[in-house]
């Protein structure tokens, strides 16, 4: 099936090839040079680069102005947009906003609560679940109108993703959830990052059978360890998150120095294993402040150089 | 029911330190249930600021009344003969019941001495829980009975999220993930195969968002 | 047991301490009581089975309001024992009665006092 956008991803994956993608977070300020500088480290080992929005909700630069930088340099970015931030009429317009910069890959998400950030005060707004935002992306590009049914004078042409986290609870919706995605017209997914291989397999073979991998390009989320310290917070007090006690114990079971290289080998590992998958589309490394390892990853894993597009 | 929580005492006492009366007057119904503002409460603070003006000297006149309802203007205005007296009344009824005896009682500074907070009802003696917001248009068919928009911490019409964990909101443990309960309930009811059922994007013109809102009920109006 | 404990500790009798209210605790101290407390059944042995929880509570409610009025919370005491501890009773009795003496009269009564001295002054 030929590419319905210009989005570079959507090319490579379409072409067959196990895309990777990774992801910068913005400044807390107005130095554009700082994501610029970040994408840099990476630009030739990925197919795209996410830019989060407000993560955490700590405010940041917006990702709709860190992508539009990444783009005029020549990159390919995936704007991440939050519906906790903006109603309707915002989220309609910024992604118009992107699509004035050719930008062609949205990836729809809820957005963390904001009492985890530094706005704690603030409303959340949620006028669009994650869920809805897929459909209103998919509605301006393929019937070309605004929500109130007015055209759009050259709509949007996105690409349109959505995360799926296969370790939240419970556990018996999680493959629903992602044809429920799918429904909504996303078109690729990017997962919650990946520590319980045994059980990523398990809900990419219940997609499978379902025969969502024909209808949705999943990329496989992966995060490298920096230390048995991140290991521990990650396993203990990120909601949704699932380290399983073998990771824990192999990074903690090396010397402190040594800990950030087991991290990267665990990473590297585990995209060795997860390659064979049949049906999986690809990665996505979020080496969060880390993004000079992206490189070293990417090539371990056998992933580097990318393949040519046309 | 409106439940609400009484204020704090000091910030009370702060609002009212140069009042030469007052009068502290209660509500029979939602904030007597929630235990906020009924008789008890009335009775309480009412003593707490005698003490705290005898303690300083001063003798301020503090009466007490608590009526049957303070959201009804017919209940506001008959109380007229007790409230006048006074300089300054401070209301333990929620912010409807604060508002209307400020309607009637216009040139009498009418303070809240309770935070209202939400639509609930009590799960046990001393504990109430959050239930509804008023959207203006009840989806509860929808969700096996289950609001996404007054229990879900993101008023997600499609959720998840990626936070919820063992049954618990992201924000806290104290917190039911309202999905999850969505979830059992549509088991137990037989129509988990509804979960992929998109709920499409919801009007809130209805909610806070399309102004301040109004119910006329024609066929009782002469 | 006929033991002795001070003259100045009045003693109003109640079926449980349960019966006792917040208001009631806080009307003593409007009009010029100088310390409350209460004593009940030991915990777990209330004939009404958790009448003096409630009673512990509100004391802890009480406090929290005396000491924000001005008045102080160490003024009002929870006291625990079982109807054959006469000895205690009269223990309670004076380790509150030091403890108020302690603490000075109710400051209301000094503060009228100060209130009507100047008035006496101005006239």
């Amino acid at each position: 099936m030929s590419a319905t956008t210009p989005s570079r991803l959507e090319k490579m994956l379409r072409a067959g090839h196990q895309a990777v993608t990774s992801e910068c977070g913005p400044p807390r300020g107005s130095d554009p040079q700082v994501i610029l500088n970040k994408a840099r480290h990476i630009k030739d080992h990925v197919d795209a680069i996410n830019v989060t929005d407000n993560q955490t909700s700590v405010t940041r630069l917006c990702s709709l102005a860190a992508c539009a930088h990444l783009k005029l340099a020549g990159l390919e970015p995936v704007l991440q947009m939050v519906t906790r931030d903006r109603n309707r009429i915002a989220i309609q317009s910024d992604i118009l906003g992107a699509a004035s910069f050719d930008i062609h890959n949205l990836l729809c998400l809820s957005g963390d609560h904001q009492s985890f950030g530094d706005c704690a005060q603030g409303q959340n707004v949620h006028d669009l679940d994650s869920m809805q935002l897929i459909q209103t992306a998919r509605h301006m590009r393929d019937q070309g109108r605004f929500l109130g049914g007015d055209e759009i004078a050259r709509p949007p042409k996105m690409f349109v993703g959505a995360a799926a986290n296969p370790f939240a609870d419970p556990f018996e919706i999680r493959v629903p959830r992602l044809a429920k995605k799918v429904a909504a017209g996303a078109e690729f997914i990017q997962t919650q990052c990946i520590f319980n291989l045994e059980k990523f397999e398990r809900w990419l073979g219940l997609a499978r059978e379902r025969g969502l991998l024909d209808k949705v390009f999943i990329l496989a989320g992966l995060t490298p360890l920096k230390s048995a310290g991140m290991a521990k917070y990650m396993k203990n007090r990120v909601p949704g998150m699932d380290v399983p006690d073998e990771v824990a114990q192999r990074i903690s079971g090396v010397p402190k120095e040594s800990q950030a290289q087991e991290g990267i080998n665990i990473c590297v590992e585990s995209i060795q294993r997860l390659k064979e998958l049949p049906g999986l589309a690809g990665f996505h490394i979020m080496a969060i402040e880390w993004e000079e390892k992206v490189p070293e990853i990417v090539e371990r894993a056998g992933l580097f150089p990318r393949p040519a597009l046309d | 029911m409106i439940v609400a929580k009484g204020k704090p005492l000091e910030d009370i006492i702060a609002a009212v330190q140069d009042a030469q009366s007052i009068l502290v007057a209660g509500c029979n119904e939602c904030v007597t249930v929630c235990e906020a503002g009924g008789s008890k409460e009335v009775g309480v603070l009412a003593a707490a600021l005698r003490l705290h003006f005898q303690n300083q000297g001063r003798k301020v006149q503090v009466g007490e009344i608590t009526l049957q309802r303070q959201c009804d203007r017919e209940y506001v205005s008959q109380a007229r003969e007790e409230v006048e007296p006074y300089a300054l009344v401070i209301s333990l009824a929620c912010g409807v019941g604060c508002q209307f005896m400020a309607e009637e009682y216009t040139t009498l500074p009418v303070l809240p001495g309770v935070d209202t907070l939400f639509m609930g009802g009590a799960l046990e003696r001393g504990v109430w829980s959050e239930r509804c917001q008023g959207c203006g248009n009840c989806l509860l068919g929808l969700t096996g009975g289950v609001c996404p928009v007054s229990r879900c911490a993101k008023r997600l019409l499609n959720g998840p999220c990626g936070g919820s964990t063992a049954g618990k909101c992201e924000i806290g443990k104290e917190v039911d993930c309202a999905w999850h309960l969505i979830i059992e309930r549509m088991k137990a009811l037989g129509r988990l195969e509804d979960y992929e059922k998109i709920i499409p994007l919801k009007d809130w013109s209805t909610d806070r968002a399309g102004g301040p809102r109004k119910v006329v009920k024609e066929e009782v109006r002469l | 047991m006929r033991l002795s404990y001070p003259a100045h500790v009045r003693v109003i009798r109640v079926p449980c301490t349960g019966k006792v209210d917040l208001v009631h605790i806080l009307r003593a101290f409007e009009k010029g009581a100088d310390g409350v407390y209460l004593v009940g059944c030991l915990e777990g042995s209330c004939h009404y089975e958790q009448g003096n929880f409630r009673a512990r509570k509100r004391v802890e409610q009480a406090q929290r309001l005396l000491e924000a009025v001005g008045t102080g919370g160490e003024r009002v005491q929870m006291y625990n024992l079982t109807s054959g501890e006469a000895p205690k009773f009269a223990q309670y009795a004076r380790e509150m009665s030091e403890r108020i003496l302690a603490l000075g009269p109710n400051p209301a009564k000094l503060a009228a006092a100060a209130a009507a001295g100047r008035k006496t002054k101005e006239a």
